[in-house]
């Protein structure tokens, strides 16, 4: 098996995995009818994109297990998504903004991935790049809507931004995956997707009327595994809970 | 059912020859099958018991998202999630046909959610029970999907135009989530024994609950006669629930689950089961919001309503100055 393809495949799957949870958590609580259906919507097609990646991790390494097992068997230090993706949904903006964030990063990956020498990856991102394209469109415009709402909507985008920001700077970052990823040319560096992900995140933010923070902090031991937040775990204790608690069982 | 004691006009039904000529040429257009649509004359309390079933109906729709939402982030697999998901987005989605349907009689869908979180109007019994374990999303599916549709295929035939075609597409639906719901159940009867007493319990939980979705017998009710005069009820209340104990008794033998219900028993002369009524002290109990979970549901729906304010006030101020900005550019 390559290590380094497993280990990408699960980053790609965590991420869609972890952000699909946090999505779905709005059922029945979102402040719109219509919105209510948009995430649900989105919560879908982020799992279903797990449901690839992480099937195509499993048949990589080899081992016997399935998507299920690495999403309902694996403990927090095995999990490589993004930090960003596994905070909590706070209020809808920054559940939007932080969808927003992702979106533009995810959409040129997704697009980058499309063009991958491995054909499965190429199939994989394929398909998902059309449901990335159209959460962007949706959330590029929840953002401008709230951010140029009212004085109240508008704070809370700006709240919602500034808390976020510091987060951002993990989807660029590179290791030895990455760059051998990018030598076999099975996946982009992700550094390399910075510049167009700045261009379409200014423009929007912009139009939003909302300020770009100039702090370029970022933290990071998501995708790498060394530290997550302390928020994954409790993420786990109930995405887990029914494997975890009857472990002999087939659901 | 989704629409539980609908109270009418509570006069009884008038005959074709004590109506005014605009009511008769109505209600003789509803004998012969036709459709009444929102532009057409209506009596006013056609309109009005119009207004509260499909407001009622949808209301359940919306606070039904919340009993099987409760599972969406525990639920055991990923296939098994992305199904849950994609049931709760149609349920939100049958609320959206149904408020819309709703709306076509002049009424507005914050009017009804005003309605809602005020008390004035209301959801399903059914949704006031918790879900408590993996098998209810089974149980729910099963029965309370499979409850709903014994009244919801009927009213495809119903006289309001909007509503019939509504319940065209729900109806597509519903039947795609009661398989899900008896998929569920399947793998837990034929899993672990924890499995099969998690689905035991579950359908003890929610066998009365489920009877008590058709509402108390109406066989004296006057609202019945004049909603059932007008086809917007189309069967009894008591003829829905035997014809969904005559079609989940043999499902549970096929599970190998026990009904619970010491009394149910094949009646050869009737061609159907005799069955125990569920507690009716313990359904207007429900109504009154005294049941397990009314105070959350209601709470989450107005917790989700409010704090959602600032949203819709955002997008709306956006859009008023989009438009300005348009009619500016003119």
């Amino acid at each position: 098996m390559s290590a380094a393809l497993f280990e990408m495949l699960l980053r790609l799957g965590d991420n869609t995995l972890v952000l699909g949870h946090r999505v779905s958590e709005w059922c029945g609580k979102a402040p719109v009818l219509e919105e209510d259906i948009a995430l649900a919507n989105t919560a879908l097609d982020l799992i279903g994109q797990t449901q690839m990646w992480l099937g195509y991790a499993a048949e990589v390494e080899g081992k016997g297990r399935s998507a299920d097992d690495l999403a309902m068997r694996r403990d927090v230090w095995d999990f490589r998504n993004i930090l960003m993706l596994e905070r909590p949904n706070l209020d809808f903006g920054h559940t939007m903004m932080r969808q927003f964030l992702f979106d533009a990063f995810h959409r040129a990956q997704l697009a980058a991935l499309a063009q991958s020498s491995n054909p499965r990856v190429a199939e994989i991102a394929a398909k998902a790049v059309k449901e990335a394209t159209y959460h962007l469109d949706r959330s590029a415009e929840t953002v401008v809507a709230l951010g140029d709402g009212t004085e109240v909507s508008h704070a809370k985008m700006q709240t919602a931004l500034d808390l976020l920001w510091p987060y951002v700077g993990e989807m660029f970052e590179s290791d030895d995956v990455d760059a051998q990823m990018a030598a076999e040319g099975i996946a982009p560096d992700p550094d390399g997707l910075r510049a167009a992900w700045e261009a379409t995140v200014r423009d929007t933010l912009s139009e939003a009327t909302l300020t770009v923070p100039q702090d370029n902090f970022a933290h990071k031991g998501g995708r790498t595994g060394a530290r997550h937040t302390e928020h994954l775990g409790h993420m786990l204790t109930q995405m887990q809970w029914l494997q975890r608690a009857y472990p002999d069982a087939t659901w | 059912m989704y629409a539980q004691m609908i109270q009418s006009t509570g006069k009884g039904v008038k005959t074709l020859d004590e109506m005014e000529p605009e009511e008769r040429a109505f209600q003789e257009r509803i004998n012969a099958g036709g459709k009444i649509e929102p532009k057409d004359w209506m009596p006013d309390g056609y309109r009005k018991n119009l207004i509260r079933q499909i407001g009622q109906h949808a209301h359940s729709e919306i606070v039904g998202q919340l009993p099987e939402g409760n599972w969406i982030t525990r639920a055991p697999t990923l296939e098994r999630k992305a199904i849950l998901l994609a049931k709760v987005q149609d349920e939100a989605g049958h609320g959206l046909y149904l408020y819309c349907a709703a709306e076509t009689l002049g009424i507005t869908r914050d009017e009804m959610f005003e309605a809602l979180h005020e008390g004035r109007m209301k959801y399903s019994s059914i949704f006031n029970y918790p879900t408590l374990t993996w098998a209810d999303m089974g149980a729910v599916g099963w029965l309370v999907d499979g409850a709903a549709i014994m009244n919801q295929v009927p009213l495809q035939r119903t006289s309001y135009g909007p509503y019939a075609r509504a319940m065209v597409r729900i109806c597509k639906e519903e039947s795609f989530h009661q398989r899900q719901g008896f998929d569920i159940m399947m793998k837990m009867c034929n899993g672990t024994d924890a499995q099969k007493k998690m689905a035991q319990d579950a359908l003890n939980r929610m066998w009365f609950p489920s009877l008590m979705m058709f509402g108390p017998s109406d066989k004296e009710s006057v609202h019945s006669e004049q909603s059932m005069a007008w086809k917007i009820k189309m069967n009894t209340n008591d003829e829905l629930r035997q014809k969904f104990v005559d079609q989940t008794v043999p499902q549970a033998q096929y599970l190998g689950l026990t009904i619970p219900d010491e009394t149910l028993a094949w009646n050869e002369e009737k061609g159907g089961y005799d069955f125990a009524e569920p507690d009716w002290n313990e359904f207007f109990d429900v109504l009154k919001g005294n049941g397990p979970c009314n105070q959350e549901r209601l709470q989450t729906r107005k917790d989700a309503w409010e704090e959602g304010a600032w949203v819709r006030e955002g997008m709306l101020a956006h859009a008023a100055k989009k438009r300005s900005m348009k009619v500016a550019a003119e």
